[in-house]
């Protein structure tokens, strides 16, 4: 087992999220957000869609060395399991579902003689004999297995659910809201199995320029969208909240010193600083190459870069929000009254401000989320996201922009990578949304 | 007033001063002169000569803060940072790695920016507060709802997308315009259409979101129910009492940008090969050219601090109430 700096990071984030979960929930005045929350239809829906990506991307971020090939490369979790996927590699473009390659070349057939036109693929569909015919049949038998397969198995652990708690929490189960997911959680499980069982005979998403598999770039994606989601605000945060609350609570020359710094950092165009901490990193790896051995440390030690520099541009909002809501705070009458009875100013600070702001930062940090990592596609695409060799829908998307000239077109690479982006940021959106409405004072009714 | 203005002039300076300290610790610091000379050379076979010569033409031969040789105050001058930076501060922007005169480039690269950045801004703004308006027109009924899912939906959506989609559909498919380039003069209207459009569309999403919060803050407040039951139509409502006072936080998020759209916007350059200041910027960040790379942040940061100053300006103008002291 390896643990990348990213991957510890991750499993420290999710010790932490469980952590503030947990407390969360024991607190008597979070019960009517937690609820609210609860009981919204779309709310729980992304909730559950965006708990299937982070499943994914905590998969991806389990690395061992593989001890099959001679290289022992690093491998995930997740690249174990899709080993087909990683492996069934084509020589050039395909198109999804295909059964011949993209580009015409020389054929030579069994009798010797030579022909010009689309070889088959090594993997994609090769267990058909006449693709012509069989195929369409033959994959939705396929897409139907699969579905099916899924869908038994949801039903499977509904049964097994109901059977032990079903009596217990009636209302539970016949609340609107868990119905709803109960049929997403159906899609979600038929639809990713249907996908697995099509993915070992055909190139669902189709093959790229040197013939790696779309759809297995698109799932590996997932955990660099996640890194970059959620990391970043992880650094932001402390930064955020320390110089936020002391800026409003202690006023004065710390005021003065932390509003200097903010108006410096917001004052620089956050592309143009992260393009120069990211050159710095990338003349700083090249000098050292050393210490940067592997391709996926080095790729690896970028994106801890990368969200590092877009944590450091990013909380400068948050901070002002926090210190004017915390100017407010301090002439409450609860913290004069702490004042008059002589209670520490941290003690005041830790005790009576910071319960009071954190519903701005839940928020702005749900918000974030989904801005972050639309950012990482356009600054991959301007070559200062993450490393080329870094699976990312950004870079996806750069290699497939000028493919659209082609003619027939090459529209894979980029569905592949719309879909999977636009349902995690969807999903965020719509889940930022709902933690709004719960946790906003001004909202709640 | 007068007064107001020149003290944020004054406190610019400071400010200034840390964007420039900051850059300066980015680039060189992190990295020695060395290091960029061997970069801008090639990686291997560099003799110790030609990295010297190097340095020497770019004026990189020099210690970084303080030069111990020379005599009083040119201890402080004949330095690199003094030498790479004071001129920035007279807009005096010095020769790129390359050998170009930078300030010439930015002079000459500001109108195409500027062609493209200010109609999408106004058109943007114009159609966003429309699409805002008629939300909150109908606000509780279908139509809201089914607008808020599509803004949603949109926001969703990277703005890579939108320009290949765009590029491809409009430009390639319906060749109603052409894909990419630029031309002077008047026949730049055309290449400039569709870049404006799906700089427009990209941004509908979150900005009649954004406006339409703004509005709904502003209908549930007394002054709109008081003209309400005045017997005010809903529309008059909406455009003479709602839209005016809405006018302060739209306002400062504009006023605020306003100036910065001279920096122009790197994708959309790129994407159409418009040869403005945004795609000036990202050819810089891939040639790896630090010289203009620092006088774009610099740029940057003047005309940000600019932009906050004008937005206080914009205040007492809209806000009678507002007094600047």
């Amino acid at each position: 087992m390896i643990i990348l700096w990213t991957d510890a990071l991750i499993y420290l984030l999710v010790v932490a999220i469980t952590l503030v979960g947990f407390v969360i929930s024991r607190q008597p005045q979070m019960r009517r957000p937690l609820k609210k929350i609860g009981t919204s239809k779309t709310g729980m829906i992304s909730l559950v869609v965006l708990i299937f990506f982070v499943i994914i991307g905590l998969l991806d971020s389990v690395h061992f060395k593989s001890t099959e090939s001679r290289t022992h490369e690093i491998i995930s979790l997740l690249d174990y399991w899709a080993k087909p996927l990683r492996e069934q590699d084509e020589k050039t473009y395909s198109a999804p579902f295909a059964t011949n390659l993209y580009s015409k070349e020389v054929i030579v057939l069994d009798d010797g003689s030579t022909q010009w036109g689309n070889p088959r693929l090594k993997y994609g569909g090769a267990h058909l004999l006449n693709p012509e015919n069989e195929r369409r049949m033959d994959i939705l038998d396929k897409a139907f297995v699969g579905f099916s397969k899924g869908t038994g198995l949801m039903i499977l652990l509904l049964l097994l659910l109901w059977a032990s708690f079903g009596k217990k929490h009636d209302t539970l189960l016949n609340h609107s809201s868990f119905k709803v997911v109960v049929f997403v959680l159906f899609l979600i499980v038929s639809i990713s199995y249907m996908l697995v069982e099509l993915s070992s005979y055909y190139h669902v998403f189709g093959t790229d320029k040197v013939g790696e598999d779309v759809f297995y770039q698109a799932i590996k994606s997932i955990r660099t969208g996640l890194v970059i989601g959620s990391l970043t605000t992880m650094i932001m945060l402390p930064l955020a909240i320390i110089f936020g609350i002391m800026a409003g609570f202690f006023r004065g020359w710390v005021d003065d010193l932390i509003q200097y710094v903010y108006t410096t950092l917001n004052s620089i165009p956050s592309v143009l600083l992260i393009a120069a901490s990211i050159l710095m990193v990338q003349v700083y790896m090249s000098n050292h190459a050393e210490e940067f051995n592997s391709l996926i440390v080095r790729s690896d030690m970028r994106l801890l870069f990368l969200c590092l520099i877009l944590g450091m541009t990013s909380w400068t909002g948050l901070c002002r929000m926090l210190r004017a809501e915390t100017l407010k705070l301090r002439e409450m009458e609860y913290v004069q009254a702490a004042e008059a009875l002589g209670v520490r100013r941290w003690v005041i600070l830790i005790r009576h401000i910071l319960p009071n702001v954190m519903h701005i930062v839940l928020i702005s940090v749900v918000l974030d989320f989904s801005g972050l990592v639309l950012a990482e596609a356009v600054l991959s695409y301007i070559n200062i996201g993450v490393d080329p060799t870094t699976y990312s829908w950004g870079n996806m998307i750069n290699g497939a922009r000028l493919e659209m000239a082609r003619d027939p077109v090459v529209w894979w690479s980029l569905l592949a990578s719309f879909i999977f982006m636009f349902s995690l940021v969807l999903a965020a959106n719509l889940f930022a949304d709902t933690v709004r409405n719960a946790f906003d004072p001004r909202r709640a009714e | 007033m007068i007064q107001y203005i020149l003290r944020r002039m004054l406190y610019a300076i400071p400010l200034l001063m840390g964007v420039n300290i900051l850059s300066f610790i980015l680039f060189f610091v992190v990295n020695s002169p060395d290091d960029m000379a061997r970069m801008q050379l090639g990686q291997k076979h560099v003799t110790e000569q030609a990295i010297q010569n190097w340095k020497h033409q770019h004026g990189y031969d020099l210690p970084m803060l303080w030069n111990q040789q020379e005599d009083a105050s040119k201890k402080v001058t004949e330095t690199i940072f003094y030498k790479k930076s004071m001129g920035l501060f007279l807009f005096d922007f010095g020769v790129s790695d390359s050998g170009r005169n930078i300030g010439e480039d930015i002079k000459q690269r500001m109108w195409p920016s500027l062609s493209i950045a200010l109609p999408s801004l106004i058109v943007g703004l114009l159609v966003n507060i429309s699409v805002a308006l008629m939300m909150v027109l109908f606000r509780n009924t279908y139509l809201e709802f089914s607008s808020i899912v599509l803004c949603v939906i949109l926001m969703s959506i990277s703005s890579l997308f939108y320009i290949i989609g765009g590029q491809f559909f409009i430009g390639k498919l319906l060749k109603l315009v052409p894909i990419s380039g630029y031309d002077t003069g008047f026949s730049a209207i055309k290449f400039l259409i569709l870049p404006v459009v799906i700089s427009v569309v990209s941004g509908i999403g979150a900005g009649s979101r954004w406006y339409r919060t703004l509005f709904l803050e502003e209908v549930e407040k007394d002054y709109v129910r008081t003209a309400r039951a005045k017997g005010l139509t809903e529309t008059q409502v909406l455009f003479n009492h709602v839209l005016k006072n809405a006018m302060i936080p739209i306002l400062t998020g504009v006023v605020v940008v306003l100036p910065l759209l001279f920096m122009g916007s790197l994708i959309m350059e790129s994407f159409f090969s418009i040869p403005g200041l945004g795609s000036y910027t990202i050819d810089a960040i891939n040639s790896q050219d630090f010289a203009i790379v620092r006088s774009m942040v610099f740029l940057g940061s003047v005309l940000y601090i600019f932009g906050l100053i004008l937005t206080d300006i914009s205040y007492t103008i809209v806000d009678p109430r507002v007094r600047l002291t």
